[in-house]
C-alpha cells in the first residue's frame, strides 16, 4: 500500500505543480488573502515576514517558478521512489478509485512493467525541474504567460502517469487523452509563429487519429469479453483474425504517438516548435508511453502472441531506425534532427519487441524474455540521452539564439560543460562502449544471433538482414552525431552569434542535463542493475526469466549462458584506464617535450583560414546524399551570378538544398485530396435552402420510424 | 597466471604490430622493385616521433590534444580480447566480438572529431569519408560475423575458435564467403589500396591520412601505432577464426611457442597477399567504395543464406 | 543433419552450390558485358568442376561426357562466340547502369530465400542433405530470368537464358546424379542451336534498330504515340 501511495503522490504532485503554476500572476490576490487572514490573529512574525519576503514584487516571479518546478520535481522523485518500489516487491497492486462513470469507477493497477515506465517518466522529471527554471525564465511573460506552461506541463506528466495506472479501457483512455491534450497546448505554446500553430494542429489531429485506433482496439477486445477492465479484457477468447485486427489497430494508434514510419509526421513538426525542455520531456518520455501502451496491449491484454505480428513490427521497426536516422543526418536544425532520431530509436525498440514477439510465438520463452529486456532497457536509455540532448539544445538556443547546427561552429572553447555533458550524450547515442546505447544495442544483436533456434527458414534469414540494418543504423548514428558534435562545439564559430556565445550563467541549468549524463555512463558501466529489476518485469509479464545459470553479477553480463556470450563493461572500463594511463604517463615524462607548441594549422600555404573553409553540416552528409539518394526527396541547386564582359566573370554562387520526407506527397498530400474530395461531395447536401433541410430533417424522421416499426 | 599470460599477449600484440607493418612495406617494395627500407624501421619512426615536440593548431580543444590516447587505448583493448597465441585466455571473455566492433567505433568516433576540431577543409573532409565508408562497412562485417556465430553459436572469439579447431577441416560455403566479405572488409576499415592510399597525402585521394594531417609528435606516433594494431588486428581475426590451426589450446610453454610461430608465419603469409594486391590493384574512386562494400554485404548474406540453406537444414 | 557430419565430396558439391549461386549474383549486378560474359564462363567452369566432381565420387562416368560438354559448350564456345560479337560490334565499352542495383540485388537476395522457402517441403522428405542444394538451383533459373528483366541489352538476356539451363544442370547433378546421356547430348545440342540462333538473331535486330538495347524495340509497335 505504501507504494501505491507513493505512486498517487506522484500523480498529485504533479497535478499540484500545474495548480500553483495557475496562480502566477496573482501576486495581487495572494498578497490580499494573506493581508485578510494571517493579519487578525498570526502570532509568528517570522512567518509573517517570510511571506512578505515571498510577495516581493521582484523576487515573487522567480520564486514561484522555483516553487512550480519544485513540486514538478517532487512528482519525479515520487515516481522514482514508487517504480523502484514496486518493480522490487515484483507484485502487482490494484485499487479503486470512485471516479469516472458510476458503475466503472476507475481501476488501477500497478504492477513491474507500469513501474518501469514511472521509472523512466520519474528520471525524466526531475531532470526536467532542475532544468526547468532557469530555462523558462527567458520568455517574455506578456506573450508566453508562465501559467499555461506551469498548469499543462503539471496535467501533461500527471497525464502519462495515469496512463501507467489505468488498469481499465475507459480510465486508459481518459488518461490518454489527458496527455495528448495536454502536450498539444504545450507544444502550441509559442503560438506568435504560425509554423508552430501549423506543427501543433498536425499533432493534435494525428493524436486523436491514433486514440481512435485505439478505442477501436480495445472495442474489438471488449466484444470478445464481458467489460471493460483489463482483466476482463485478458479473459478475452479471439479468433486469430479478430485478434490480428485489434493487433493492428493497436499498433497503429500506439505507432503513431511512438513515432513509427510512416506515420512519424507530427514528431519532426512538433519537436522543434515545443519549448526545448518539453521537448525532452515529449520525446524522452511520452514516447515510451506510447511504447508501454502497444506492450501491455500485445503481450498482456491480447495473451495469444502470433509470429506474424512479430515479422510486421521488425519490418516497421527496421525500416524507422534505418530511415529515421538517414533522415536526421540532413537536418540542419538540431531539434528537428533530435525528433528523427527519436524515429530511430524508437524503431529500435519496436524491432527488439519484434524479436521478442517471434520467440515468443515460436515456443522459446526466454529468449523472448531477452528480446523484452533489450527493447525495455533501450527505452530505458534513450529516455536518458534523448533527454539530455534535448536539454542541451535547449542550453545552445539560448545562448546562439539559433538553432540552425550550420551558423554554430567551436563552441567548446566558450562552453566547455555544455560541451562535455553534450559529448556524453552524443557519444550514449552512437552506442560506444562503456555508455548506456550500446548495452542494449549489444542485447539486441545477442537476441537477433539467437535466431538459429527457429525452425522457420524464412524467419532465420530475415531477422539477420534486421540485425545487419541494426548495425547500419548505429554505425549511421555515429556519423550523424560526429557530425552534431563536430560542427556545432568544434572547429571555427561559423557566425557572430557562435562567436559571442558563453556558458550559461545559471549553473542551475547544467545539473539535468549532469544528472542524466551521469546516468548515462553509469547504467553503461553497471547495466546489471537495470537488467536485474526488469528481469522481475519480464518475470511477471511473460511468465519468464533469462535463464539461471547467467551469472547476473554486477560485474559480468551474460544474457544468454556464461560460456556463450559475456561482456563486462567495469572491465573494459579499467582495461582503457590503464592503456591509456600508461601511454599518458609514458609519453609525457620528458619535460621538454612535454608542453606542446600551438601554431596556425595548415591552409595549404594560402594564407589564412576562414571558418567558411571548414566543411559545413550538407558538405559533410554529400557522400550519404549521394549513395542514399532515393530516400529522400533532394532538392539541390547551384546558382551562379555571372557579371563581366559576356557575363563570363563568376559573382557569386549560391547553393540551394532542400531534403523532403517522402512520406507526405506518397502518403499524406493522397489523403488530405480524398478528405477534401469527400468534404465537397458532403458539401453538396448543404444547399443552403431551409425547405431542403426541413425535408432532411422530414426524411430521418420518416427512415426513423420505419427503421422503430 | 593466466591473467599475467592475457597481459602478455597483449603486449605481445601491441610490441608485434609495427613489424608487421614493416614487413608488408617490405614485400610491397620488393614486389615494386624498389630498395626495401629495414624491417625495423616503423619502430625507429615511432621512438622519434615519441621524442619530438608536438604542435598542435592555434583553434584544437582538448579533444583533438586527448583523442590519441584514447584511440590508442581503445585499440588497445580491442587487441586485448583476440586470441593471438592462445585460447580461454580470462580477457577473452570482457568482451565478445561486437564489443570489439564497437571499440573500433569508439575509436573512429574520436579520430573523427579530431579531424572536424582544427576547423580545416582537410580535416572534415577525411571525417566525412572515414564516417560514410566505416558505416557502409559495419553491415557487411557484421553479416560475415553473423555467419560465423551462427555455426559456432557464441560471439566469443575465444570459444569460436575453439569450436572450428574442435570441428577439423569441414568445407563449409559459408565460412567461404565469410572470409572474403570479411577480407573486403578488413581492408575497407584499414585504410588500404584500393579503397585509401595509406601512403599519399593529396587531398583528393586520402581518407585517413587528411583526418590526422594536423598531428605530430607523440600524438602521431600513437595514432599511427593504433593504426598498425588495428591492421594486425583484423589479420589476426581473419587468420585465426578460418585457420586457427597451430593456436595453443593449452598453457605449457612448447605450445605456446608453437602457437607464436604459427601466428606469425600466417600473418606473414597474408601480409604478402595483401601486398600483392596493393601492388595488382589502383585505388578506387570514392563513389566506387559504396559498391565494393555493398559486395562485401552481398557476400555476407549469401553466406548466411547458404548457411542456412546448404548446411544447417532441418 | 549438419555440414560437420558429412563426407568430403558432399561438402564440396555444397560449396559448389554456394559458388554458382555468387556467380548468378555477380552476373546480375554486373554493367559491362564483357565482365558478363566472362562470369558466365566461370559459372561454365565451376558447373564443369562439379560434374567431374561427381563423376569422380559416384564412378559415374558419363557424367564425365556431359562435363567436357559444359567445357567446351559453356566455358569456351559460346563465351568465345558472344564475346567476338561484342567486340564487333563495338559494345565493348559500354556501361550499362542499371537502375536500382542496390533493390535488384536484394531482390535476387530474396528471391533466394522464396526458393528455399518453397522447396522447403521436398527437401525435408528427403533424407540427403544434397537435395539442399536444389535451391540453390531454383534460385539460379529465378536470378537467370531477373538478369534478362532487369538488363536492356540483348546479349544480357541471352546470358541470362543461359545460366537458366546451367541452374537446370546443375539440379540434375545434385538431385538425380546426372539425366540420361541422351536428354543430356540433347540439351547440349539444343544450346548450341539456341547460341546460333541469338548470333544470327543479334545480327538482324542491329542491323534493323542499329542497337541491341531491347528497349528500342518497342519502337516497333503498332499502335501511334
Amino acid at each position: 500500500m505504501m507504494t501505491m501511495i507513493l505512486a498517487y503522490n506522484a500523480v498529485l504532485l504533479s497535478f499540484a505543480s500545474g495548480l500553483l503554476a495557475l496562480l502566477s500572476n496573482q501576486r495581487a490576490m495572494l498578497m490580499a488573502l494573506s493581508q485578510r487572514y494571517l493579519t487578525s490573529d498570526f502570532h509568528y512574525p517570522r512567518c509573517r515576514k517570510f511571506l512578505d519576503r515571498i510577495l516581493e514584487e521582484n523576487r515573487h516571479a522567480s520564486l514561484h517558478r522555483r516553487a512550480v518546478f519544485v513540486l514538478l520535481g517532487l512528482s519525479g522523485v515520487f515516481a522514482v521512489l514508487a517504480g523502484l518500489a514496486v518493480m522490487m516487491g515484483q507484485d502487482s497492486l490494484t485499487d479503486q478509485i470512485g471516479l469516472g462513470l458510476p458503475w466503472l469507477p476507475w481501476h488501477v493497477r500497478f504492477d513491474g512493467l507500469s513501474g518501469f515506465f514511472y521509472l523512466i517518466i520519474g528520471i525524466g522529471v526531475i531532470a526536467v525541474s532542475l532544468y526547468g527554471p532557469a530555462y523558462v525564465a527567458f520568455y517574455q511573460e506578456s506573450q508566453n504567460p508562465f501559467a499555461v506552461l506551469g498548469l499543462f506541463t503539471g496535467l501533461f506528466v500527471g497525464g502519462m502517469l495515469l496512463v501507467l495506472l489505468a488498469d481499465d479501457a475507459f480510465f486508459f483512455m481518459i488518461a490518454w487523452e489527458l496527455m495528448s491534450v495536454a502536450s498539444y497546448f504545450l507544444v502550441a505554446f509559442q503560438h506568435e509563429h504560425s509554423a508552430n500553430r501549423r506543427a501543433a494542429f498536425i499533432y493534435l489531429l494525428m493524436a486523436q487519429v491514433g486514440a481512435l485506433a485505439i478505442i477501436l482496439s480495445f472495442g474489438v477486445l471488449a466484444s470478445f469479453s464481458d467489460g471493460f477492465t483489463f482483466d476482463a479484457l485478458r479473459q478475452a477468447t479471439l479468433s486469430p483474425t479478430w485478434a490480428s485486427i485489434a493487433f493492428v489497430l493497436a499498433l497503429l494508434g500506439f505507432g503513431m504517438k511512438a513515432g513509427i514510419v510512416p506515420v512519424h509526421v507530427w514528431l519532426p513538426e512538433a519537436h522543434p516548435a515545443a519549448p526545448s525542455h518539453i521537448s525532452a520531456l515529449m520525446s524522452g518520455v511520452m514516447l515510451k508511453v506510447a511504447v508501454y501502451g502497444l506492450i501491455r496491449f500485445c503481450f498482456d491484454l491480447l495473451g495469444e502472441l502470433q509470429w506474424q505480428w512479430g515479422v510486421v513490427l521488425l519490418v516497421l521497426g527496421t525500416v524507422s531506425a534505418v530511415g529515421g536516422i538517414l533522415y536526421a543526418m540532413m537536418q540542419p536544425n538540431l531539434k528537428r534532427l533530435l525528433a528523427y532520431s527519436s524515429i530511430e530509436n524508437i524503431g529500435i525498440i519496436f524491432m527488439v519487441l519484434g524479436l521478442s514477439m517471434i520467440f515468443m510465438a515460436n515456443g522459446h520463452p526466454q529468449l523472448a524474455a531477452l528480446g523484452f529486456l533489450a527493447a525495455l532497457f533501450h527505452a530505458f536509455n534513450h529516455s536518458l540521452f534523448k533527454n539530455l540532448l534535448f536539454l542541451g539544445a535547449g542550453i545552445l538556443q539560448h545562448q546562439t539564439h539559433d538553432l540552425n547546427i550550420d551558423t554554430m561552429g567551436g563552441l567548446i572553447q566558450r562552453m566547455p560543460q555544455t560541451s562535455f555533458l553534450f559529448l556524453v550524450g552524443c557519444m550514449s547515442i552512437s552506442s560506444l562502449p562503456l555508455f548506456n546505447g550500446f548495452v542494449s544495442e549489444w542485447l539486441a544483436f545477442q537476441t537477433a544471433l539467437q535466431v538459429d533456434v527457429l525452425d522457420n527458414g524464412v524467419l532465420r534469414s530475415l531477422i539477420p538482414v534486421s540485425a545487419a540494418a541494426l548495425a547500419l543504423t548505429a554505425a549511421l548514428a555515429a556519423a550523424c552525431f560526429v557530425k552534431v558534435f563536430g560542427m556545432i562545439f568544434l572547429g571555427l564559430p561559423r557566425s557572430r552569434n557562435s562567436e559571442k556565445a558563453q556558458e550559461v550563467k545559471d549553473k542551475s541549468m547544467l545539473y539535468g542535463p549532469a544528472l542524466l549524463a551521469g546516468l548515462c555512463f553509469f547504467f553503461g558501466i553497471f547495466p546489471n542493475l537495470i537488467i536485474n529489476l526488469l528481469n522481475g518485469v519480464a518475470k511477471q509479464l511473460l511468465g519468464q526469466s533469462l535463464p539461471n545459470d547467467t551469472a547476473l553479477s554486477w560485474l559480468w553480463l551474460a544474457p544468454v549462458s556464461a560460456n556463450k556470450v559475456s561482456y563486462s563493461p567495469p572491465m573494459v572500463l579499467v582495461g582503457v584506464l590503464i592503456a591509456g594511463g600508461i601511454s599518458f604517463w609514458y609519453l609525457r615524462r620528458n619535460l621538454e617535450t612535454k608542453t606542446m607548441r600551438r601554431a596556425a594549422a595548415w591552409d595549404c600555404g594560402f594564407g589564412g583560414l576562414t571558418p567558411r573553409m571548414q566543411y559545413s553540416c550538407s558538405a559533410f552528409t554529400m557522400p550519404f546524399r549521394r549513395i542514399f539518394a532515393r530516400v529522400w526527396l533532394i532538392d539541390e541547386r547551384v546558382d551562379k551570378e555571372m557579371q563581366g564582359a559576356m557575363d563570363m566573370e563568376v559573382k557569386a554562387v549560391h547553393y540551394h538544398l532542400q531534403v523532403q520526407d517522402h512520406s507526405w506527397p506518397r502518403l499524406y498530400q493522397p489523403i488530405t485530396h480524398g478528405v477534401n474530395q469527400l468534404a465537397k461531395q458532403v458539401g453538396r447536401i448543404q444547399t443552403g435552402n431551409i425547405r431542403v433541410y426541413l425535408g432532411y430533417s422530414f426524411v430521418t424522421l420518416i427512415l426513423m420510424l420505419w427503421v422503430i416499426s | 597466471m593466466t591473467w599475467l599470460l592475457a597481459i602478455f599477449q597483449t603486449l605481445l600484440f601491441v610490441a608485434l604490430a609495427p613489424l608487421l607493418a614493416g614487413w608488408l612495406k617490405w614485400c610491397k617494395c620488393h614486389l615494386q622493385n624498389r630498395q626495401a627500407p629495414s624491417l625495423l624501421q616503423p619502430y625507429r619512426e615511432l621512438l622519434k616521433l615519441t621524442r619530438k615536440q608536438p604542435v598542435v593548431a592555434e583553434h584544437a580543444s582538448w579533444i583533438f590534444t586527448r583523442a590519441p590516447y584514447i584511440i590508442f587505448s581503445a585499440t588497445v583493448l580491442a587487441a586485448s580480447i583476440v586470441p593471438l597465441i592462445a585460447v580461454d585466455l580470462p580477457t577473452a571473455a570482457i568482451a565478445d566480438v561486437i564489443v570489439l566492433v564497437g571499440f573500433f567505433a569508439f575509436a573512429r568516433f574520436f579520430l573523427a572529431l579530431a579531424g572536424l576540431d582544427i576547423g580545416t577543409a582537410f580535416g572534415g573532409m577525411g571525417s566525412s569519408r572515414e564516417m560514410t565508408i566505416s558505416s557502409l562497412a559495419e553491415p557487411a562485417m557484421l553479416m560475415a560475423i553473423f555467419t560465423l556465430t551462427m555455426t559456432a553459436s557464441t560471439t566469443n572469439l575465444s570459444f569460436a575458435i575453439v569450436h572450428v579447431l574442435n570441428e577439423g577441416l569441414v568445407l563449409r560455403p559459408s565460412f567461404v564467403f565469410a572470409l572474403f566479405a570479411l577480407m573486403l572488409v578488413a581492408i575497407a576499415e584499414t585504410g588500404r589500396i584500393p579503397v585509401d592510399n595509406p601512403d599519399t597525402h593529396l587531398e583528393l585521394t586520402m581518407i585517413h591520412e587528411a583526418m590526422i594531417l594536423e598531428y605530430s609528435g607523440r600524438h602521431l606516433a600513437l595514432i599511427e601505432w593504433a593504426s598498425q594494431v588495428k591492421l594486425m588486428l583484423y589479420g589476426v581475426l581473419i587468420a585465426n577464426i578460418f585457420f586457427p590451426w597451430g593456436i595453443a589450446q593449452g598453457f605449457s610453454i612448447q605450445a605456446l611457442a608453437y602457437g607464436l610461430l604459427a601466428i606469425i608465419v600466417k600473418l606473414a603469409l597474408l601480409a604478402i597477399l595483401l601486398s600483392i594486391s596493393e601492388t595488382l590493384l589502383a585505388k578506387m574512386r570514392l563513389f566506387r567504395v559504396q559498391e565494393y562494400l555493398s559486395f562485401a554485404y552481398l557476400l555476407g548474406l549469401l553466406g548466411m543464406l547458404s548457411h542456412i540453406i546448404l548446411e544447417a537444414s532441418r | 543433419m549438419n555440414i560437420e557430419q558429412q563426407d568430403f565430396y558432399t561438402q564440396a558439391i555444397l560449396s559448389m552450390a554456394a559458388l554458382i549461386g555468387l556467380a548468378s549474383f555477380l552476373m546480375l549486378g554486373q554493367g559491362r558485358l564483357l565482365r558478363l560474359i566472362f562470369v558466365f564462363a566461370l559459372q561454365g567452369l565451376l558447373l564443369t568442376l562439379t560434374a567431374a566432381l561427381s563423376a569422380y565420387s559416384l564412378d559415374n562416368h558419363h557424367l564425365y561426357i556431359s562435363a567436357g560438354l559444359t567445357l567446351v559448350l559453356k566455358v569456351m564456345f559460346i563465351p568465345w562466340m558472344l564475346r567476338r560479337q561484342v567486340l564487333a560490334m563495338h559494345m565493348n565499352r559500354d556501361v550499362e547502369a542499371l537502375e536500382n542495383k542496390t533493390l535488384v540485388m536484394l531482390g535476387g537476395a530474396s528471391l533466394m530465400v522464396f526458393s528455399y522457402y518453397v522447396l522447403h517441403p521436398i527437401v525435408q522428405s528427403s533424407s540427403t542433405i544434397m537435395v539442399n542444394a536444389l535451391a540453390v538451383s531454383l534460385s539460379v533459373v529465378l536470378l537467370g530470368m531477373l538478369l534478362m528483366i532487369s538488363h536492356r541489352q540483348a546479349v544480357a538476356h541471352v546470358v541470362g537464358f543461359m545460366s537458366i539451363e546451367n541452374g537446370l544442370f546443375f539440379a540434375a547433378i545434385v538431385a538425380t546424379n546426372g539425366m540420361p546421356m541422351v536428354v543430356e547430348l540433347g540439351i547440349a545440342f539444343d544450346v548450341l542451336v539456341a547460341a546460333v540462333l541469338f548470333g544470327i538473331f543479334f545480327f538482324h535486330i542491329r542491323t534493323s534498330i542499329d542497337s541491341l538495347d531491347v528497349d528500342r524495340l518497342n519502337r516497333l509497335n503498332e499502335i501511334d504515340q
